[in-house]
């Protein structure tokens, strides 16, 4: 069985259809990537997903089990974690109690020894746990909203968007990191502008477009998809 | 004699303090100004009045009974007035609160008339002897009751898991929620701390002037308003200075004989701080959310 399973997913903000009858699977320890241009509805199915955005219709089962519905602070609690776009670390609070937000489910024996998983991927996020988050570089809060959705040992990480605004030398680190996550046994479903480095990382793709699904594969396969080529990834 | 004034400055700046702090927390987590603030303390007033001089009961049963009612109050207030309203315009819940605060208004003067009732004294000791000053036991008690609720409030917003969830929720709710921090509780609670601290402030008050009326909430809720702003809306330090400004500004124009102006003084410092430091004293300039 997946672990999700989403099937035609309906979402409107209003009157604006944003997604439109989309269908996808997550099979434990894969990375998934869902990749198209601005608007596709990316971002939108994942907060769909994390219990921010209510659906219309559809279905969204964890392990068979639905979570359509739930309240986004119950959905963390079953084991998904949404790493929002834009990064939207709390500033005014150091990294460590960003860090101890993010296990706000989890007892403090369970945080503590989550923290020092997460110190471990993230050195530097030890080296600054008592500065202010807001003081921190762009490439280091996002490792910091990473590393803040991983202490609530989520089965399925979602990431939005982590590359968005970050150096190049930044994303190839951060995709690394993605990398070694998921070799770690996290489950990762990835939403990225920066389809390039997205496909190259990614066991699976779906290709959003106008709120559909256009296309499915490997991510090696839509690396080399004509269409993809065009539309993406720049001829 | 100049001893007197300070201790009176204190006294009334720590009462406006306890009122400020909970209009700046609401404020910090929702972005609302509860005008329905300073009413609360009118409900902890009367409350005192019934326990005490209707039921004939403990001045320390009045202080738990006033407190508790408060605290409930501010939080059934949320439940019932500004929930419903999370998503809608910020105009909406702000007209919203100034409405409670008629409701209450009116409602108490329903229940128990328009006329002031008299809070009978919570304790018979008038004064306390210190080094060969005698000072007033009420004054001495405001000030220190204020110090220990500030710094336990600083405690629990800085050190404990619902403190720490607070400031994340007046942060970044949407983030909030994806930590699983059920974002409804936490501001539940900072309405029951906020209510709480006037509760404290409803016993204090009613110590130093012992009556309740309708409207007593109305002018002391603007005062603690202003405070709140002059230290600097959403901080809890600033709350607390900008009280002590407040009652301090009242008492010396009061010790001046100019007291028909004391309440001109307080908002003249209003106008001054809107005018030449928009964000308060200890205020952060906030970007807008997008």
């Amino acid at each position: 069985m997946a672990l999700l399973s989403v099937k035609d997913l309906h979402v409107s903000y209003g009157a604006i259809k944003a997604v439109r009858g989309i269908s996808f699977d997550i099979n434990e320890g894969e990375i998934v990537t869902l990749i198209g241009a601005n608007g596709a509805g990316k971002s939108t199915t994942l907060n769909t997903v994390a219990g921010l955005i209510k659906p219309e219709s559809g279905s969204i089962e964890l392990e068979g089990q639905s979570i359509v519905g739930l309240h986004a602070h119950k959905v963390v609690q079953r084991g998904l974690a949404l790493c929002p776009e834009g990064r939207r670390v709390f500033t005014q609070m150091s990294v460590a109690e960003n860090l101890e937000m993010g296990g706000y489910t989890r007892s403090d024996a369970e945080n503590k020894e989550t923290l020092e998983k997460v110190y471990a991927h993230f050195p530097r996020l030890k080296e600054r746990r008592s500065q202010v988050a807001g003081t921190l570089s762009g490439g280091e809060q996002q490792m910091l909203a990473m590393g803040r959705a991983l202490m609530s040992k989520p089965r399925l990480l979602m990431l939005d968007e982590p590359s968005m605004g970050l150096a190049p030398i930044l994303v190839q680190e951060i995709f690394d990191i993605v990398k070694q996550l998921n070799a770690a046994g996290t489950t990762i479903l990835l939403v990225e502008q920066n389809a390039n480095m997205a496909l190259s990382v990614a066991d699976r793709a779906y290709v959003l477009e106008i709120g559909t699904i256009k296309k499915t594969g490997t991510g090696a396969e839509l690396l080399v998809d004509d269409d993809v080529r065009k539309a993406y990834l720049g001829g | 004699m100049f001893f007197t004034q300070v201790l009176n400055g204190l006294q009334l700046g720590s009462i406006y303090a306890l009122v400020a702090l909970g209009y700046t927390m609401v404020y910090g987590i929702i972005l609302l100004l509860n005008f329905a603030h300073g009413d609360i303390i009118m409900v902890g007033a009367y409350v005192s009045w019934l326990v005490m001089a209707q039921l004939g009961l403990h001045p320390v049963l009045a202080i738990i009974l006033s407190v508790a009612a408060c605290t409930l109050m501010g939080v059934l207030i949320d439940k019932v007035a500004y929930a419903p309203l999370r998503n809608a315009p910020r105009l909406s819940i702000l007209i919203t609160a100034i409405g409670v605060s008629y409701f209450l208004e009116n409602g108490a003067q329903l229940v128990f008339g328009a006329d002031a009732k008299v809070v009978p004294a919570y304790t018979d000791i008038q004064t306390i002897q210190l080094g060969g000053l005698a000072l007033s036991f009420p004054s001495v008690l405001t000030v220190l009751v204020t110090i220990v609720a500030t710094v336990a409030l600083t405690i629990v917003v800085q050190k404990t898991k619902l403190g720490k969830a607070m400031r994340a929720v007046s942060e970044d709710m949407g983030a909030a929620r994806l930590m699983g921090i059920n974002v409804n509780t936490t501001i539940s609670f900072t309405f029951a701390v906020g209510s709480a601290l006037a509760g404290i402030g409803a016993v204090l008050y009613a110590m130093a002037y012992t009556q309740a009326n309708p409207t007593m909430g109305m002018m002391l809720g603007t005062k603690a308003f202003v405070a709140a702003v002059l230290g600097g809306i959403g901080s809890i330090p600033g709350a607390v200075v900008g009280g002590l400004l407040v009652g301090f500004a009242e008492v010396i124009v009061t010790a001046l004989n100019l007291s028909v102006w004391k309440d001109a003084v307080v908002f003249l410092l209003l106008i001054i701080v809107l005018v030449v430091r928009p964000t308060g004293i200890f205020g952060r300039t906030m970007n807008e959310k997008v």
